[in-house]
């Protein structure tokens, strides 16, 4: 029911919205609880295994109970709170776990079976047959409990990330935390300030409190205007901190759009990540329920949340309310509601507490029992004298309060109990840099507040070095309230713990019954706390009752670990950006478009995309188009774009002493204008990397690395240059991205270069291993004649922005040739036929040794790998060393990945005797070859062995070969 | 977290890469193995505490750092450019 004159939602804007497909009407600055409770509709839910009728418990983003969905279609958010969801025109939100109608949902059958279905019974009933656990109990399980539903497609990418900064970072926009951003700010530090609901001020605008003589709204807007006008302050509302990460790196959502009216572009939620120089947790404190029998019908919430819907947004939940407290909280309350014209009566359970205003006082009384099947009607109570009922609509209870003490425990702190308010308060100095201010602390009452919240500034502001201007600290209510211990009430019936997730405190007592004694067992034997509320209401409750089962003191029994996220966070908000393109970055060459014009499927070479091949017309299949290509080189010409691989430029008169370091291999006598083909090893001996290096002149360079290991080889050349031979003068920088850089191959490959260089080469002015500047069609580029095909070859770059004109040109003057543009399939058969080795060879476990290139390890100096690589075991004639492979018997097939036994032997673990890393076929040769490698290789070559691949169910019998299956002389790539 | 590098300021935990500990700057001396070369490549403490551990700017400056920090509370003490010999 509305009260009029109370509450500061905006009544001149009415907002019409749809809850369970019924149109409601509230007011702007409503949440759906507001405004569901303003229209008398007090079922907002189903619980999460029995199926009972539940309804608002709290006003902010603690709530365990009325969760719902909001919107449509994939963009539909589950588990929304409805004290967190503002309303707004077209806000179209559903009641959650329940079949059929919200009000006879069919599950609440559920209810009657409570008896069975305490904690652990789906562990001790759904044991047999093991079968039926995926395929059965789980699906049913699932489908009867829970909370929202998934939706089955992707949601919108709606979302944002964002980075921030500021020296000192303010967590809760309550008295405390308003106080701790006036003083930074008006000291000279950048702030930011988080709040999380939509407006600033905290309890102040739920408690009809005055400030320095005004009421706490004006004074927090008159605040407000303080910190705006110091230019100093971002001020965030409806933004949630969500974790304390290392270094004061704090997690925050903020809602941007989410409440209100779709707004093109703008994004639903921003996932924030702020770094800040020191800051103050201003977090506050959360009430907590009592656990008495029947604790959980709609109309039963708590005391504080009535504060807050009676004075922040006009609303008695109850016309006949009652307040069922252990503290003086609740007293708060009764105050107000009669302010407003509300009958309140309080149930105190602590005996000789008088009433403070025109209210009843039932003092020493418990709750023992309420009625009332979608909303509360009455309950029964006991005191001294006997049991009595009592009628009422609405039930507020104060068990007293919890500091919200999570983000000072999110770095592993752990928080300390404190007899005098039976609650748990932060650890000192739990985070270096996070100062606490405020009910976070313990302290409750306002004028604490506002005193600790210039405090945690000023230690902040000391460190930072700022120069203090501390501003005069108002006057407040010094009253913090006196609180009993009472954590849970006998009587008959279930007494709810955690509303969340159907947790009584006979699941507690008995999980204690059955050895399951300590507090993290406890949780997940019962799931108390492991709801979306993470237990913010039920935490400390179910562990005294654990406390009071086990017969050891709160203290002892200790809490579960606080963990980020502090609220719920959607993972498509975290991840924001990243559906699709926005997964990871694409690196396209220049030739993308010419590729992709001829219908070419793009692979993946890490972030690089490359033409797999390019088909002809009429070519149906892979195999085809690459057969071809592999047969256009081999025949006459190809062209393939090989800007991918890593291209590093070195210079610096101690560049050859760099290289001699880097590579096994000698190239301090490498003549200007010519290549040579270098090994890298890792320092523990193993292969990293190879490529071919081109002196271009006196004291420079130019290395190429494989496309696959660019970045870790740019790395390591880092670390050598600077950690290792710091004194080397010696500089290099990665020009991948600048050079343009093609592959021109097959015996009429001189052919068609001499078409577009200004100045026409020959073997004797350009043979096998020759590098220089060249001029094509005028522009100033490079020529390499290198080949990863074995045929007659050349590499030809030019700066990126002929790229594109230079690929097309190539492959137009390829085809006249008889040849044309080939991809990376034609590319791998081509390699494999010569026994190059790629990254599938050398996938970092494997020696040069191993690849047959312990040659190339030069004893005249000392290498990166060197010593390691003298290692006996690294040198053994029986490791699995690089062999060719091919199929003699009736499957003519080879597969990568497969693995090589002795023909006789079964194929197991014990036999494996090697494994296969490439294969291809080869239509040059008419059939399939392979490369592997094999206990002692080289020493089996002519034996037949047998091929297994388990994964795809294929065996053949393999001859094991020499891996260079075609020229082996090499005499076609120097011709 | 952040780490302050010498040349770019503070900048995230997320534009650097770990190597491990400082002594993997230590290479020894000679070309056959030794157990020297076993401890640099395969022997190294795992201290609970403060340490000094080489760290990559990648996704920065490239610059090799020797950082300075706790493995327990992961602060950052200070880092120093490796080429210049963490001096």
């Amino acid at each position: 029911m509305r009260l009029d004159g109370k509450g500061l939602i905006d009544r001149d804007t009415p907002v019409r919205f749809h809850f369970d497909g019924k149109a409601y009407e509230g007011f702007k600055g409503d949440t759906v609880a507001s405004a569901l409770l303003a229209n008398g509709v007090k079922l907002m839910g189903r619980s999460f295994k029995y199926h009972r009728p539940r309804g608002v418990m709290t006003a902010g983003s603690e709530e365990p109970n009325a969760l719902i969905q909001v919107g449509a279609g994939d963009a539909m958010l589950p588990n929304v709170r409805a004290t967190m969801q503002e309303i707004f025109t077209g806000l179209e939100t559903r009641s959650q776990n329940r079949l059929g109608p919200l009000d006879r949902d069919l599950m609440s059958v559920n209810d009657l079976l409570w008896p069975w279905l305490g904690a652990g019974f789906y562990y001790k009933t759904f044991m047999w047959p093991r079968a039926f656990w995926e395929k059965v109990y789980e699906p049913t399980i699932r489908r009867a409990a829970g909370l929202g539903r998934m939706t089955k497609g992707a949601p919108p990418d709606d979302s944002e990330r964002a980075f921030a900064f500021c020296d000192v970072l303010v967590i809760g926009g309550g008295p405390a935390g308003l106080m701790a951003a006036l003083t930074a700010a008006r000291s000279g530090a950048d702030v930011i300030l988080l709040e999380d609901s939509a407006d600033l001020g905290g309890r102040l605008l739920s408690d009809g409190e005055d400030i320095d003589g005004v009421p706490g709204s004006i004074w927090v807007q008159e605040i407000r205007d303080a910190l705006e006008e110091t230019g100093r302050v971002r001020i965030m509302t409806r933004t949630t901190a969500t974790g304390v990460y290392d270094g004061l790196t704090f997690g925050a959502v903020e809602r941007v759009g989410s409440h209100q009216s779709h707004i093109e572009d703008l994004p639903q939620e921003c996932f924030w990540r702020i770094q800040a120089g020191q800051a103050v947790l201003a977090a506050g404190a959360l009430e907590r329920p009592i656990a008495f029998p029947m604790n959980d019908r709609p109309g039963i919430m708590l005391a504080s949340a009535i504060r807050t819907y009676v004075n922040r947004y006009g609303v008695t939940p109850g016309e006949n309310v009652t307040l069922f407290t252990t503290n003086d909280e609740a007293h708060k309350t009764a105050l107000e509601l009669v302010d407003a014209g509300i009958k309140a009566t309080v149930l105190d359970s602590r005996p000789g507490v008088s009433p403070r205003g025109d209210y009843r006082v039932i003092d020493g009384a418990q709750v023992i029992g309420t009625k009332g099947r979608r909303a509360l009607t009455g309950i029964t109570y006991r005191t001294a004298s006997g049991t009595h009922d009592l009628e009422t609509d609405c039930l507020g209870m104060s068990g007293g309060w919890n500091p919200s003490v999570h983000l000072i425990c999110h770095l592993g702190a752990r928080p300390v109990w404190n007899d005098a308010i039976h609650a748990f308060v932060p650890a000192e100095n739990a985070v270096k840099g996070l100062h606490i201010a405020g009910a976070c602390t313990g302290a409750f009452s306002t004028a604490d507040a506002l005193a600790q919240g210039v405090e945690a500034a000023s230690t902040a502001l000391k460190t930072l070095g700022k120069r203090l201007r501390k501003p005069d600290i108002p006057k407040a209510s010094d009253e913090a309230g006196t609180t009993s211990a009472l954590w849970s009430v006998e009587g008959k019936g279930r007494a709810w713990l955690d509303f969340a997730n159907d947790v009584t405190t006979k699941d507690v007592r008995q999980s204690a019954r059955e050895g399951f004694k300590s507090v993290e067992h406890m949780k997940r034997y019962t799931t108390q706390g492991m709801a979306p509320d993470q237990g913010k209401s039920s935490n400390i409750g179910a562990l005294a009752v654990l406390a009071d089962a086990t017969g050891r003191g709160i203290p002892e029994t200790g809490t579960t670990t606080y963990r980020p996220p502090f609220t719920p966070v959607a993972l498509g908000t975290m991840a924001a950006g990243a559906q699709g393109k926005g997964f990871a970055p694409e690196r396209l060459t220049t030739s993308h478009k010419a590729v992709t014009a001829r219908g070419a499927p793009m692979i993946e070479a890490g972030l690089w995309y490359r033409p797999s091949y390019l088909p002809a017309p009429g070519e149906s299949h892979w195999r085809q188009s690459c057969d071809r290509e592999v047969n256009m080189v081999r025949n006459a010409v190809g062209v393939v774009d090989v800007s991918t691989l890593g291209k590093i430029e070195i210079m610096g008169k101690d560049a050859r002493a760099f290289l001699d370091f880097l590579y096994t291999n000698m190239f301090s006598t490498l003549k200007p204008g010519r290549v040579r083909y270098g090994l890298m090893l890792r320092e523990d001996g193993h292969v990293m990397d190879d490529g071919t290096t081109a002196c271009l002149g006196e004291n420079h360079y130019v290395m190429t690395t494989t496309t696959a290991a660019a970045g870790q080889v740019m790395a390591h050349m880092e670390f050598v240059s600077q950690v290792l031979r710091p004194d080397w003068d010696v500089r290099f920088v990665s020009v991948t991205e600048q050079w343009a850089q093609f592959s021109v191959a097959g015996p009429r490959a001189r052919d068609l270069l001499n078409g577009v260089l200004n100045d026409p080469i020959s073997d004797e002015t350009f043979p096998f291993m020759q590098c220089g500047t060249a001029r094509i069609h005028g522009i100033d580029g490079r020529l390499f004649r290198i080949s990863f095909s074995g045929e007659h070859a050349y590499e030809v770059a030019v700066p990126s922005t002929y790229g594109d004109a230079l690929y097309r040109d190539l492959v137009a003057r390829a085809e006249a040739l008889g040849g044309g543009g080939y991809g990376m399939e034609a590319l791998n058969v081509l390699r494999i036929e010569k026994g190059f080795i790629t990254h599938s060879e050398i996938h970092g476990r494997v020696t040069a040794f191993d690849t047959g290139m312990q040659g190339m390890l030069s004893k005249k100096k000392d290498f990166i790998g060197k010593a390691a690589a003298t290692r006996p075991g690294l040198l053994e004639e029986d490791r699995e060393r690089l062999i060719g492979l091919r199929p003699v018997g009736a499957v003519k097939e080879l597969t990568a990945g497969a693995h090589l036994f002795e023909q006789d032997a079964e194929a197991t673990r014990v036999n494996d005797l090697g494994y296969i890393t490439s294969v291809g076929y080869s239509p040059t040769l008419g059939h399939f070859i392979g490369l592997g490698f094999l206990r002692g290789g080289p020493s089996r070559i002519g034996h037949h062995m047998k091929m297994v691949d388990h994964l795809r169910g294929v065996t053949a019998e393999v001859e094991i070969c020499d891996p260079v299956f075609f020229d082996p002389e090499g005499g076609r790539a120097r011709g | 977290m952040q780490i302050p590098c010498p040349l770019c300021g503070n900048r995230d935990l997320r534009e650097f890469s770990i190597r491990g500990h400082a002594l993997g700057a230590k290479r020894p001396e000679g070309e056959t193995w030794s157990a020297d070369w076993d401890d640099f490549i395969h022997n190294r403490d795992n201290p609970a505490g403060r340490t000094e551990e080489l760290w990559f700017h990648g996704g920065g400056c490239s610059a090799w750092l020797i950082v300075d920090r706790d493995t327990v509370t992961h602060e950052v003490f200070g880092a120093k450019l490796a080429s210049e010999g963490g001096q």
